[in-house]
């Protein structure tokens, strides 16, 4: 046990806090996130100068245009990009989710064709998992694909979809065997968002952006070679997506978190804080060095045996909860100016936004209902309660 | 970074488990012979030569058995006291002691040697008359002294801080042993149990607040851990670290235990059950070497008031005659 930097990670932080200090455009620090916010040119520039300087894909193997670094060094990547309020690579659906299953079940030939672009940022990829009638239950998918001279035709709708707007391709789970039920008879493609019959239409959330999007597919003609995985086989490729959206994501949220709460503390100090807020803010700085080691633990065991430890799986849930209450207890230290708008609001109404957004982090990428169904079924052995 | 315990640490874990599993109530000597009793003295006074690492498996172990005796006090209140000679007789099992830190001191009843703080300095307590109080955790009685003389000078009272941050740090391990067999105990039973014809664990009224309690115990863990490897590296966070620590686990294990009883219902709440045992260690782990809003209060003021270390209000000197 030794929980300071080894001298290789040590020297790995300190280049790219320099780096971070030098190419940093002013106008990009301090990024809210939030897919609108990715829409610009100066998102496409900063992702693929993070590229350039070969901070993208560390994990990746060299083979695909990744970096062969160790875990450890993508964990130091995501805290010193957060620790200095920089936005992340414009990629994430392809970086976090698309990139890992087309290398865990594509073809050669797919990885030759959709790997470096996810990288260098040239290619923005979504998800189509969701649908009105399948959320939480993703066994529900009714999207259809039908194999026909050579190609699907795809017919049906997706929700919840980041970066749709922006995406060139989409993953997207589909039932290709009409007849079949839940966990059978589902296929992944692999969808180019400009084909004839994809429109995109943007959802307004309660924040007033819209980051994320339908999708309706209207036969849609996807070539046969865009097949991931095997035609029936897509619950499987599925879950490995979805194992790399919750794996992936630890780091990065406690990074966020760290923000908020360095964030909240300044707040007290500007504005003053009572006791029993002293109290809360004692308890949020607490639970996050708690995250940040669970995080840490979770990720030594994956170093070291090649399996994350099962504490890293309560990451998410942590991290959303403490979001909440973190945001929430920022707007009672700013009192009445909790009430302004985000236009009239002190600190250009980063609370208001922060506070409302938070509200969805316990919903997207698993709900906590889910999450704590994962713990007690997989984690804790407890009978499965479906 | 490295976050994972060595395969030594790994392999005394697992013997402390065994071992107090087969002698749930252990005699100094037992401990001593299996080198327990020596394990964070250097090697010079006849210790093991070990870290306080190696040390916080044994509390996290200590408190999964409920340990009644005085390696707590010994180990995370009085060692940091104690001079090289005094060592080497608690290294060798000679010696049990206690630090009395305020008006009640921790397992009076079987510590042989008391220690206290007096002006600027910390003294062996002699001759002094002793009073064990009856404790809801009746597995660590607290007790007063009254009358007594200052004996041997053992320390500068500038060691104070490096004690608090060992006995609260040793106490948020302690509480995450404590916490770790009461979620056990819950989920064997939640996973055997049947009502309405269903093993009560499929219910989500039954198994979200195990998760739950998994979760608070799981963070709990790595802040334990963290102020553990804080205090045997001499880290400067070490204070904070424990104090944050502190509050968090003892809080941590009492929500743990209370989900227990509340999973196994009426037998729980029973001396039938070994459950009550883990509970009340939980409280008293609770209002030991601090309060959880003494203990905030303190890191409230290091992140708020630009204070270095945290605000505390020291012990409460023990009024002793000088001399003798």
């Amino acid at each position: 046990m030794d929980l300071r930097d080894t001298p290789d990670e040590a020297a790995f932080r300190a280049d790219l806090r320099a780096w971070l200090e030098e190419h940093l455009p002013g106008e990009l620090q301090g990024h809210r996130g939030g897919a609108a916010r990715f829409d610009g040119p100066a998102m496409r520039e900063w992702s693929r100068a993070l590229y350039d300087a070969g901070y993208i894909g560390l994990t990746w193997p060299k083979e695909y245009g990744g970096g062969g670094a160790p875990y450890t060094h993508q964990a130091i990547f995501l805290e010193e990009l957060a620790r200095a309020e920089a936005p992340p690579h414009v990629g994430v659906i392809g970086l976090g989710m698309a990139g890992p299953t087309i290398m865990a079940h594509g073809t050669e030939e797919q990885k030759a064709r959709y790997l470096a672009p996810i990288l260098s940022a040239e290619e923005i990829w979504c998800q189509g998992f969701s649908e009105p009638g399948a959320g939480s239950d993703l066994a529900g998918v009714r999207t259809s694909a039908r194999l026909e001279d050579g190609h699907f035709v795809v017919d049906g709708q997706k929700v919840w979809s980041s970066f749709a707007h922006l995406a060139h391709f989409c993953i997207l789970l589909t039932r290709s065997d009409p007849d079949s039920s839940r966990h059978a008879g589902l296929t992944y493609l692999i969808v180019d968002m400009h084909a004839p019959g994809v429109e995109v239409r943007p959802l307004t959330q309660i924040t007033g952006e819209a980051e994320f999007n339908e999708i309706f597919f209207t036969g849609v003609q996807v070539p046969a070679d865009n097949l991931l995985g095997e035609v029936g086989g897509g619950w499987q490729v599925a879950m490995t997506t979805l194992l790399h959206e919750r794996g992936t994501l630890g780091f990065a949220l406690q990074a966020a978190l760290e923000v908020q709460v360095r964030k909240l503390v300044s707040l007290a100090r500007d504005r003053g804080a009572d006791p029993l807020q002293r109290d809360r803010i004692a308890h949020e700085w607490s639970e996050l060095q708690a995250l940040r080691f669970t995080n840490a633990r979770a990720l030594s065991q994956l170093v070291k045996t090649g399996m994350p430890g099962p504490e890293g799986s309560i990451s998410k849930l942590v991290w959303s909860e403490a979001n909440q209450r973190v945001t929430k207890l920022a707007l009672e230290l700013l009192g009445p100016d909790a009430a302004l708008g985000e236009e009239n609001a002190p600190y250009a109404g980063y609370w208001q936004h922060q506070q409302l957004r938070s509200r969805g982090n316990t919903i997207e990428a698993g709900t906590s209902e889910i999450l704590r169904n994962i713990v007690a079924e997989r984690v804790l052995g407890l009978p499965k309660s479906r | 970074m490295d976050f994972t315990f060595t395969p030594e640490q790994d392999a005394l874990r697992e013997q402390a488990r065994e071992f107090l599993a087969a002698t749930p109530e252990p005699t100094w000597a037992q401990l001593a012979e299996l080198g327990w009793t020596g394990v964070s003295i250097p090697e010079e006074n006849g210790g093991a030569g070990l870290t306080f690492v190696e040390e916080a498996v044994l509390y996290e172990e200590l408190g999964r058995a409920v340990y009644h005796g005085p390696f707590l006090s010994t180990f995370a209140l009085a060692l940091p006291a104690l001079p090289d000679d005094l060592r080497a007789e608690v290294a060798a099992g000679e010696a049990t002691w206690t630090l009395a830190l305020g008006p009640l001191v921790t397992d009076l009843d079987t510590a042989e040697r008391v220690a206290i703080v007096g002006g600027d300095g910390i003294y062996e307590l002699e001759g002094a008359e002793r009073e064990v109080l009856t404790t809801t955790d009746a597995t660590r009685p607290l007790g007063v002294v009254r009358g007594g003389d200052a004996g041997r000078r053992l320390a500068d009272s500038t060691v104070l801080p490096e004690v608090e941050a060992r006995a609260r740090a040793a106490l948020a391990i302690e509480a995450c042993g404590v916490a770790r067999r009461a979620l056990e105990l819950a989920l064997e039973y939640a996973a055997s149990r049947e009502q309405f014809g269903r093993r009560i664990g499929v219910y989500q009224a039954v198994s979200h607040p195990l998760a739950d309690a998994y979760t608070q115990l799981e963070l709990a863990r790595s802040l334990a851990l963290w102020a553990g490897w804080c205090v045997a590296t001499g880290d400067a966070q070490a204070a904070i670290a424990a104090a944050a620590a502190k509050a968090y686990a003892a809080d941590a294990a009492v929500g743990v235990c209370e989900t227990a009883i509340q999973t196994l219902g009426g037998i729980g709440f029973t001396w039938e059950h070994v459950l009550h045992r883990l509970y009340k260690r939980s409280l008293g782990i609770q209002s030991l070497a601090g309060s959880g809003t003494r203990l905030r209060a303190g890191v409230a003021g290091s992140l708020l008031d630009g204070e270095q270390g945290i605000e505390d209000e020291g012990p409460v000197p023990v009024s002793i005659s000088q001399g003798g």
